[in-house]
């Protein structure tokens, strides 16, 4: 197991032998390097349209991530929330921007260089600062810790409020996108149709 | 599950959302990049909660609370970028230069043109 953890690239020296065991570290890297893939060509594809499907390939695989977890609600939540709602609503953004379906030469900025350097030096930075702190650090994955119960219990025991807070923040997002996509003038109204025409002669009838 | 596992993905995956924000042209290109940083984090605080055995479970009710303000967020963000798009016709970040510090030159072939079409 230890051969196939360093083959794998394991950042730990010597595999620890505790009761969890290490296959779920197994599928946990092969996730990873997916989502860590999908996450790249996301951001650097010329297709707008694929970018938002390879973005889907991400968020579910960080579902499948929270999964190993042990954080089940979390992952549900992750599934409905972005891959149901954020997904398409990316979508929406692109078709009615009119993206482009095929390449698209101007999907990058000039600045692509200095945003290449940033990131790896960011990334760089972090591994080096992470790898250092958590090396030796071990998750006990035994034992539920974010079944739907769990998280129902600790959710409507000790977060009450930020819940409550966080759904008056959701309407006021609501209210503000409405207010900020209806259109002031005549001209953007939509022509009257057969039904609407219909409709109006009977009124004037 | 080592804990170093959890925590370097997510600072790469947080690497790859630094860099499609600053590298991305299109709008909702950017929001995308910043949905994956969202996720970076996510994925933090939920390793850090189940390290931490915390009896509160703060990392995953703050889990929840970021999914949901990234939902607003999202929507707000793409109304806005509609918004922009009908009045200015573009989805380019750098074409969206109003409120930004100008150039002299810019200045300078601002007032040529004005002075051609005059």
């Amino acid at each position: 197991m230890s051969a196939l953890l360093a083959a794998a690239g394991s950042l730990e020296p010597a595999a620890r032998s505790y009761l969890s065991p290490t296959g779920q570290e197994i599928v946990f890297l092969l996730v990873g390097v997916l989502v860590l893939g999908a996450a790249v060509v996301s951001v650097t594809t010329r297709q707008l349209v694929h970018a938002a499907l390879w973005l889907v390939v991400a968020l579910g695989g960080l579902a499948v991530e929270f999964l190993l977890l042990t954080a089940e609600f979390v992952a549900w939540v992750q599934v409905l929330v972005y891959l149901g709602s954020v997904v398409v609503l990316v979508l929406f953004g692109l078709m009615l921007t009119r993206a482009p379906i095929g390449r698209s030469p101007d999907a990058d900025s000039g600045n692509r260089p200095a945003a290449l350097a940033v990131g790896v030096a960011s990334a760089a930075t972090l591994v080096t600062l992470v790898v250092d702190a958590f090396r030796s650090s071990w998750i006990d994955l035994s034992g539920p810790a974010g079944t739907t119960r769990l998280t129902g219990e600790f959710l409507f025991s000790h977060w009450v409020l930020p819940f409550e807070a966080l759904s008056v923040l959701l309407l006021a997002a609501l209210v503000g996108a409405i207010v900020l996509s209806r259109t002031k003038d005549d001209r953007a109204k939509p022509r009257p149709g057969n039904l609407r025409t219909a409709l109006t002669k009977s009124k004037e009838r | 599950m080592h804990l170093a596992y959890p925590a370097v993905l997510a600072v790469l995956l947080f690497s790859v959302g630094v860099y499609g924000v600053l590298a991305r042209r299109n709008v909702v290109l950017v929001l995308m990049s910043v949905e994956l940083m969202l996720n970076a984090v996510n994925l933090n605080l939920v390793a850090f909660d189940v390290w931490l055995r915390d009896t509160l479970h703060a990392g995953q009710a703050l889990t929840l609370f970021t999914i949901t303000v990234a939902a607003a967020e999202i929507g707000l963000g793409l109304a806005i970028v509609l918004l922009v798009y009908r009045t200015r016709r573009t989805a380019a970040v750098d074409e969206v230069t109003a409120l930004g510090d100008r150039h002299e030159a810019d200045d300078l072939a601002d007032a040529a043109k004005e002075q051609a079409a005059a």
